[in-house]
């Protein structure tokens, strides 16, 4: 019997984690009860991307859009939606229902239709478990179309035309890179997927191998038989369990159906593909230390050239592509290099996925032509910032990024405007910043990271990154001069110029791109001692306004009993007591207490 | 794996798995499943439907429970929606179920003896 509905459970990391994992449980429980299991088959399916409303069960052929399901709500989808035929308003997604309370189906609500899903074009649609399901949306078939009926050469001229870049920051074009490791003559070539995934905040490739593990790897084929490549490594790091999970599977059903392997489609290719599991480094993800990691080695980068596309991994042509790269390939063969060329800017092609977060109401996942402005995917598709609080800056890039201010928000998202700005594209943390955070402490926080990431092996990044951090916990708190900016300034500059590898040279981005934008917040903590954002607690001091209605919340709560005044009477804070924790500040009712 | 005839036989198969999860721009059957529809034999009527849909391999057809339109008299009640056009039939059964597919859904000719019109009093 065919079923009648389709019941697609969100089942990436960040649903699991709001307690997704027993809802398909308690679906099997629920329709068992209701005699109706058959008729309804149940999905589990990859992240589905507004991470913050999760978990999401989405119920097809309506295409209604549920979110925040928690287990006692799966009894009334069941009775009453799946055995009646009535939605359950109350559980959909408040942005899914019109003012007339009539549902729109799922890919009608803002934060999807003005996405365009490119690499995502799976991610929560298909069970990332069973192949059958990626073949049915055209999966390997771009595999089938490359060994068949096209040469490496032309596969390359493909990719070039398309003009699809590396998505894992660079931007590197992926068939120029192809064309080097294409052209150089030798025994064994190596392709390697780049899953090394460290950013803080950023989660789009663990979205992609968990959501559509397929896509990842027929591109590594696609790129191993345009290089003359027959082995392929994944490499991720074991902090991604699930995605794992899902890439053992996905690789042993490929061989099922002989996708990997010897002969494929009866072309003479053979491919095979292995994960290789990092411990976690963030400096694994540069690529000469991502090779040394495979080899067994200690991950740590070394001098380019040579590139790894002449000698990589075990001194043989390698090419690294990174996970979103590699899940646009197939799209782009599939299609051809003139329908990806068409969307985005003349530069930039193709679209980009970002992992929205911070102080954005719809925090997740969104993938958005190239040229899209900032303010489109913050307002548009993330739905701006809770609390209607003000934007200050938004961090592409992660620690190896920059922040760019609320004035350069309709900036077209491109790679060169984004380094133009001071930033960088990255791949595809986006943090959103509001008034109430601190530049300075964010700074260090981006800082503490890459000390403690930094593999040593050169000076520069080893001693470099330690000695600004130490300066920017001076000026947080409070005993910085301006002569400490100015040492700031130029030690990163040094740094950046003098690094042995990517890590080392983004390291100051941070810091010279809110030195940039932000300066006057740097200055206002040396020179008049103050934090704008109320962040950095040296230098902070907490005040009871004359709104103030004598509730006596602030002094019930206080820790160190530092607040005076009686019921109805305006309080007072001792600041010679206070230890700046806020709770007073969180718990007033009427915004009376502020930090000045 | 040995051709892309045996891919495109495998898409093919599967594809019936995952069309139903994209846009509905084909026939949409719709049957009242209320209390009402329920009681009066929408279930195997709604079966039914789902089986000679799988059966007889018709695409962008899809069968959806709804709720009760308010004619609790004449249930069960089912919906053919195809474009702008809505026929609503009354009192289906089994037997009327296959009339529907064959002269409706295949057909393209409305089964005017399960009209609503025919029971309005």
């Amino acid at each position: 019997m065919i079923e009648r509905a389709h019941v697609l459970i969100c089942s990436g990391s960040n649903c699991i984690s709001r307690g997704a994992k027993s809802l398909r449980d308690e679906f099997e429980d629920n329709l068992n009860r209701l005699g109706i299991r058959d008729e309804i088959k149940l999905v589990n399916t990859g992240c589905v991307g507004l991470c913050e409303q999760g978990p999401f069960v989405i119920v097809y052929p309506e295409g209604v859009f549920y979110a925040q399901i928690k287990s006692k709500d799966v009894k009334s989808i069941c009775d009453e939606h799946l055995y009646k035929g009535r939605i359950v308003e109350k559980l959909v997604f408040d942005e899914a229902l019109t003012p007339e309370k009539e549902v729109k189906a799922f890919d009608e609500i803002k934060f999807y239709s003005k996405q365009t899903r490119v690499a995502l074009r799976n991610c929560g649609l298909i069970n990332p478990d069973d192949i059958e399901e990626y073949i049915a949306r055209d999966g390997y078939r771009g595999l089938g179309k490359v060994l068949l009926e096209m040469t490496p050469s032309e596969v390359i001229e493909e990719m070039i035309d398309s003009g699809l870049r590396g998505r894992g920051g660079g931007g590197f074009p992926t068939g120029v890179k192809w064309k080097f490791a294409h052209n150089e003559v030798n025994d064994q070539k190596f392709m390697i997927c780049n899953a090394d995934e460290g950013d803080p905040g950023a989660f789009m490739d663990r979205a992609l191998l968990e959501g559509d593990p397929h896509s990842i790897l027929e591109g590594l084929m696609i790129g191993g038989y345009a290089i003359g490549a027959n082995k392929g490594y994944i490499y991720v790091r074991i902090e991604y369990p699930t995605a794992i999970e899902k890439l053992k599977v996905a690789i042993k059903q490929a061989k099922e159906f002989g996708l990997i392997g010897d002969n494929i489609f009866g072309s003479g290719f053979n491919f095979d593909i292995e994960i290789r599991l990092g411990a976690g480094a963030f400096v694994c993800g540069e690529e000469t230390a991502l090779i040394a990691s495979i080899e067994g080695a200690r991950g740590m980068s070394r001098n380019k050239p040579p590139f790894p596309a002449v000698s990589g991994l075990w001194g043989k042509p390698t090419i690294i592509n990174n996970v979103e790269t590699l899940a646009n390939i197939p799209a782009v063969i599939h299609n051809g290099a003139k329908w990806f060329s068409r969307i985005g800017t003349e530069k930039s092609k193709g679209t980009k996925v970002f992992s929205l977060g911070g102080n954005i109401k719809n925090a997740g996942l969104v993938e958005v032509p190239m040229g899209t402005t900032l303010r489109e995917v913050i307002y548009e598709i993330g739905g701006g910032i809770p609390k209607n609080k003000a934007l200050k800056a938004v961090q592409t890039g992660g620690p190896s990024g920059g922040a760019i201010p609320e004035s350069l928000l309709d900036l077209p998202i491109e790679y060169e405007t984004l380094v133009a700005a001071g930033s960088m594209m990255g791949s595809g943390g986006m943090v959103v910043i509001d008034e109430d955070n601190c530049m300075v402490d964010i700074c260090r926080f981006y800082l503490e990271f890459t000390v403690e990431e930094s593999c040593g092996k050169c000076t520069p990044c080893r001693e470099g990154t330690k000695k600004m951090l130490e300066i920017l916990n001076i000026i947080s708190s409070g005993e910085g001069t301006l002569e400490d900016l100015a040492f700031l300034e130029k030690l990163a500059g040094s740094v950046k110029n003098s690094s042995l590898c990517g890590l080392g040279q983004a390291a100051p981005n941070p810091i010279l791109s809110m030195l940039e934008h932000f300066r006057d917040e740097f200055e206002a903590h040396v020179v008049d001692k103050k934090c704008p954002g109320g962040v950095c607690k040296p230098l902070i001091n907490l005040h009871v306004l004359e709104n103030c209605i004598g509730c006596t919340k602030c002094a019930k709560n206080c820790p160190v009993d530092c607040i005076s005044g009686s019921l109805k009477q305006m309080h007072k804070i001792d600041n010679s007591v206070c230890i700046k924790c806020g709770i007073c500040k969180n718990v007033c009712p009427v915004d009376a207490i502020v930090s000045i | 794996m040995k051709s892309l005839d045996d891919l495109k036989r495998i898409r093919d198969a599967a594809q019936k798995k995952v069309t139903m999860r994209g846009k509905n721009d084909g026939i949409r059957i719709l049957v009242g499943m209320a209390t009402c529809g329920i009681s009066a034999g929408a279930r195997p009527v709604m079966n039914k439907f789902v089986e000679e849909i799988a059966s007889r391999d018709l695409e962008k057809v899809t069968v959806t429970p709804v709720g009760c339109i308010g004619e609790c008299a004449i249930e069960p009640i089912v919906e053919v929606l195809q474009g702008e056009e809505r026929t609503t039939y009354c009192r289906v059964d089994i037997e009327a179920v296959e009339r529907i597919i064959n002269e409706h859904i295949v057909g393209g000719k409305v089964v005017s003896d399960h009209v609503i019109g025919k029971y309005r009093i």
